[in-house]
C-alpha cells in the first residue's frame, strides 16, 4: 500500500468509482510550490527594483528616452484618461442629483461632485486605465524585446538595459500619472457641472466657489499626487513582467496580460493604503 | 574547392605577440535548471586570430559566446578579457569592457522599432557623445557601405531580408571599433551566395582590423574559409582544438564522424 493516505474531496465516499481523491502530500507539494512561487517573485522583483534604482540614479542619464516615454505614457494616454474623466463626471452628476434630492441634500450637490471625482475617483480611475493601456504597451514591448534578443543586444552594446528601458519608463510613468489625473478631475468636474447647468440653472462659478467651499489643499492635493505611488507600481510590475520573459509568442502575451492584471491588482490595493495614510498624516 | 572560398587561402596570420589571449576563457563551467551545458571548457583567442566553435546544435557554442560577453555568468572558472575577469563585475563595469566587443546575435536582433541607419547608429549615440550628428551620419554611412548596405539606410529591419539584417547587425557590432568580435552563426539560415558573402565580409574586416575573434557556427565550410584554427565542441567539452588540417588528420570518432557529415 502507498504511503501516500488519500482524502477524500468534499462530500465523496472513498470506495466510489471515479470519484476525485488528493493525496496529502501531493496538496503540500501543490502549497509549497505556489508558496515558493510567491517569495520567488517578490523576491526577483525586489532584485529588479534595486538594479533599476541603481541604474536610474548614476550616469549617463537617458533624457531622450526618457522624454520619449513621457509623451509615450502622457501624450498618448490623455484622450482615453479624459474621456473616462468625462463620462464619470456626467455619471457622478447625475447619481448625486438624484440621490441628495431624496435625502434633501440638494445645496451639498457641487461639494459631493468636486469630492467625489477629485478625492476618489479620478485617481482610482486614471491609475486602472493607465494600467491597463500603458501596462500592457510596456509589457509586450519589453517581453517582444526580450524574446527578439534585442534587450541582450542593448546589453552587449554596453548600455545598461535597466537604465535605458526600465527607469526611464517608471519615472515616466510616476511623473505622468499626477499630471493625467488632474487632467481626468477637471474633465469630470466640467463635464459634471455641465450634466447637473442642462437640467438647472448653475453657472460655473456658482458650482466652483460652493464646491471647493472651507476645502483646504491638503483636501486634494494628497489624493492627486498619490498616483506618483500608482505610476510607481504601474512602471515597475510592468518593465518587471516584460523584462523577465521567456517563450517566444505566448510568453510576450503573458507578459502583456501578467503587467495588467498584477498592476490593477497592486493600484487597487495600494488605492486603500493609501486613503488609509493620507487620512492619518493629511487631515 | 568551391570559389567562394578561395577568400580562405587569404587568411592573415595572428600576430606574433599572440602569447597574450585577448580572451582566455579558462574551465568554465555552466549549467542550466541542473542540465550541465558546458563542461570545463577553456579557450585562448589572440589578437588578429580568428577562433571557429563548431559543434553540434545544443551543444553550448551560443552559450560561450553569451558568457565571454557577460550576458551569462558561468558557475565556475574564468572569463577574462584583455586580462580582466568579466564574471564577477558589476554592470557598468562589464559595460567598459563591452565597447571593446562586437557580438553579432545569430538572429541579428536589430532594433525593430529603429531604421538600419538608426540601428547602427545606436551604440554611437549612447558612447559617442563627442561625435557632432553629421559625424555621426558619417561614420554609420561608412560602415553600412563597409557592409554593403548603403542603399537599406531608411529601411525598418522587417523590410529587409536575413542576409541584409545580419549585415546590419554586423555593421552595429562594428560601430565602436571593437578590438574582440564574436559572431553567432553569421551565416546560419542563408543560402549558399549570401553565406558566401558573409564570409568574405568576415574575411575583409578582419585582414583590415585584426581583431581577435571567435565565430560560432556549424557551418564546416563558413569556419575553414573564415578561421585561423578551429574548436570542435561535444558534450560541454572541447573535442580538440587546431586548423583544419589536423581535424581531418584526427582519430577521434567524434571528430571524424562530424568532418564526414559536414
Amino acid at each position: 500500500m502507498s504511503d501516500r493516505q488519500p482524502i477524500v474531496v468534499a462530500g465523496t465516499h472513498p470506495t466510489l468509482a471515479g470519484q476525485q481523491t488528493i493525496s496529502i502530500p501531493t496538496a503540500l507539494e501543490f502549497v509549497g510550490r505556489t508558496a515558493n512561487g510567491f517569495f520567488e517573485w517578490f523576491g526577483d522583483l525586489g532584485i529588479f527594483s534595486w538594479k533599476v534604482l541603481c541604474a536610474a540614479l548614476t550616469p549617463p542619464y537617458e533624457w531622450r528616452e526618457l522624454v520619449r516615454q513621457l509623451d509615450e505614457v502622457g501624450s498618448m494616454s490623455l484622450p482615453l484618461v479624459a474621456a473616462a474623466g468625462s463620462a464619470i463626471g456626467i455619471v457622478i452628476s447625475m447619481e448625486a442629483r438624484y440621490s441628495l434630492s431624496r435625502f434633501g441634500a440638494k445645496s451639498m450637490f457641487s461639494t459631493t461632485l468636486v469630492y467625489s471625482v477629485i478625492q476618489v475617483m479620478g485617481p482610482i480611475m486614471t491609475g486602472l486605465i493607465v494600467s491597463g493601456r500603458v501596462g500592457a504597451g510596456i509589457g509586450a514591448e519589453l517581453a517582444s524585446m526580450k524574446v527578439t534578443e534585442q534587450i541582450d543586444a542593448v546589453e552587449a552594446s554596453a548600455i545598461n538595459p535597466y537604465r535605458l528601458l526600465a527607469a526611464t519608463r517608471i519615472l515616466a510613468c510616476i511623473l505622468m500619472l499626477p499630471l493625467l489625473t488632474l487632467a481626468a478631475d477637471a474633465c469630470g468636474l466640467l463635464t459634471g457641472w455641465f450634466a447637473q447647468a442642462m437640467v438647472e440653472p448653475l453657472s460655473f462659478h456658482q458650482f466652483v466657489e460652493s464646491g471647493f467651499k472651507g476645502s483646504k489643499l491638503n483636501d486634494f492635493l494628497p489624493p492627486t499626487f498619490k498616483t506618483a505611488v500608482y505610476g510607481l507600481i504601474i512602471g515597475l510590475i510592468a518593465c518587471f513582467q516584460g523584462m523577465r520573459t521567456r517563450g517566444g509568442a505566448a510568453g510576450v502575451g503573458r507578459a502583456a496580460t501578467n503587467s495588467v492584471v498584477l498592476a490593477s491588482l497592486f493600484v487597487i490595493l495600494a488605492d486603500v493604503v493609501l486613503v488609509k495614510f493620507i487620512l492619518v498624516f493629511f487631515p | 574547392m568551391d570559389a567562394a572560398y578561395d577568400i580562405a587561402m587569404e587568411h592573415t596570420e595572428p600576430e606574433a605577440d599572440s602569447g597574450t589571449s585577448v580572451v582566455a576563457v579558462e574551465d568554465v563551467h555552466k549549467a542550466f535548471a541542473g542540465h550541465k551545458v558546458l563542461d570545463g571548457i577553456s579557450l585562448h583567442v589572440a589578437r588578429g586570430e580568428t577562433v571557429a566553435v563548431l559543434g553540434r546544435s545544443g551543444t553550448g557554442k551560443s552559450v560561450l559566446l553569451r558568457l565571454i560577453i557577460g550576458l551569462e555568468t558561468p558557475d565556475s572558472g574564468s572569463i577574462c578579457i584583455h586580462g580582466q575577469d568579466i564574471a564577477g563585475l558589476a554592470m557598468d563595469r562589464k559595460g567598459e569592457i563591452r565597447k571593446r566587443m562586437g557580438f553579432l546575435f545569430q538572429h541579428a536582433a536589430l532594433y525593430d522599432s529603429l531604421t538600419v541607419a538608426e540601428n547602427v547608429a545606436f551604440p554611437l549615440e549612447h558612447h559617442r557623445r563627442d561625435l557632432s550628428r553629421s559625424e555621426r551620419g558619417d561614420r554609420v554611412m561608412q560602415l553600412l557601405a563597409e557592409v554593403g548596405m548603403e542603399r537599406a539606410v531608411d529601411k525598418m529591419p522587417s523590410d529587409i531580408s536575413g542576409g541584409m539584417q545580419k549585415r546590419v547587425g554586423l555593421a552595429r557590432a562594428l560601430a565602436l571599433e571593437p578590438e574582440i568580435l564574436l559572431l553567432d552563426e553569421p551565416t546560419a539560415g542563408l543560402d549558399p551566395i549570401s553565406s558566401g558573402e558573409i564570409d568574405d565580409l568576415i574575411l575583409k574586416l578582419q585582414r583590415e582590423r585584426q581583431m581577435a575573434s571567435i565565430v560560432v557556427t556549424h557551418d564546416l565550410h563558413s569556419a575553414k574559409a573564415i578561421a585561423n584554427s578551429l574548436a570542435l565542441l561535444d558534450q560541454g567539452k572541447v573535442v580538440i582544438e587546431g586548423k583544419f588540417e589536423e581535424l581531418q588528420d584526427s582519430d577521434i570518432g567524434f571528430v571524424k564522424e562530424f568532418l564526414k557529415q559536414s
